[in-house]
């Protein structure tokens, strides 16, 4: 599976750093808690991170986790370079959101000033609503 | 708060220590605490039967015994403030403990919860040393 696949959705992507850092656990079982929300409104979450699939398996294992996660494992960290999202000299990528429309255009970025800070799933839904029509 | 939150627990003892009014918002992230829900709607049961005084008293006991989370032993923290165990399982598996419950949840996420303890001061959250910030 990768991006191309979600073509013709509307995707928010959510680059984190690691598979069970303490940090990372809290922003996607937060996430996963109104996912329901999420794709209620058409729209597909996906997480990213410098991870392998293995890996990926047992964090979604471990919190149960529903949301599809990619592997950007080999050429590491090559999508979240693209993104702008590539932590140079750190290994891996920063807390990013990125919204893309159907047609594969990027509506809207939040990148985390630093890995410490965890992006509030409130930050999805209003940059959801401001682009929805009459938003 | 979560009450199945390990940094929660410890937290608690810290929080209720400081000369502050607390007001608290249930923010039980299931997927990390699966037991999570079930103590949020025993602690809204609690409140339902025995007011705020049980509510309070409800919730420092899972905080401060954060081991002993399975049904007895919730039956056993009811009995012990005297609440009618019949209305107590009721309650706690209502809809009105479970909409409150989630209402709360909401409004975290409204305020940019990402994470348990989030605590305000203020309405500013807290990202720092909690006594500097009161």
């Amino acid at each position: 599976m990768s991006l191309a696949d979600f073509r013709g959705r509307t995707v928010v992507l959510v680059f984190y750093p690691l598979d069970f850092s303490p940090a990372c656990t809290d922003q996607l079982s937060v996430y996963q808690e109104v996912l329901p929300q999420i794709e209620d409104a058409g729209v597909t979450l996906i997480g990213i991170s410098v991870d392998s699939s293995w890996a990926h398996r047992a964090f979604r294992k471990q919190l149960g986790l529903t949301m599809t996660l990619l592997s950007d494992f080999e050429p590491k960290g090559e999508v979240t370079r693209a993104y702008g999202a590539y932590l140079e000299g750190v290994g891996h990528g920063n807390r990013s959101l990125v919204l893309i429309d159907p047609d594969g255009v990027v509506r809207w970025v939040h990148e985390s000033p630093t890995p410490a800070e965890i992006p509030g799933a409130n930050l999805i839904f209003d940059a959801l609503a401001a682009l929805a029509p009459g938003g | 708060m979560d009450l199945a939150c390990p940094h929660c627990a410890a937290t608690w003892g810290r929080i209720t220590a400081l000369p502050a009014r607390l007001a608290f918002r249930h923010f039980p992230v299931a997927s990390k605490h699966p037991r999570a829900p079930a103590l949020h709607a025993a602690a809204e049961a609690a409140a339902l039967q025995g007011g705020e005084p049980a509510f309070w008293a409800f919730v420092d006991s899972i905080y401060r015994d954060p081991g002993r989370i399975d049904d007895p032993h919730l039956w056993e923290r009811a009995r012990s403030l005297d609440l009618d165990l019949a209305r107590f399982d009721a309650d706690r598996r209502s809809s009105v403990a479970s909409e409150r419950v989630r209402r709360d949840f909401e409004t975290g996420i409204r305020a940019g919860v990402a994470g348990t303890p989030a605590i305000f001061v203020a309405g500013e959250l807290v990202t720092g040393d909690l006594e500097a910030a009161l």
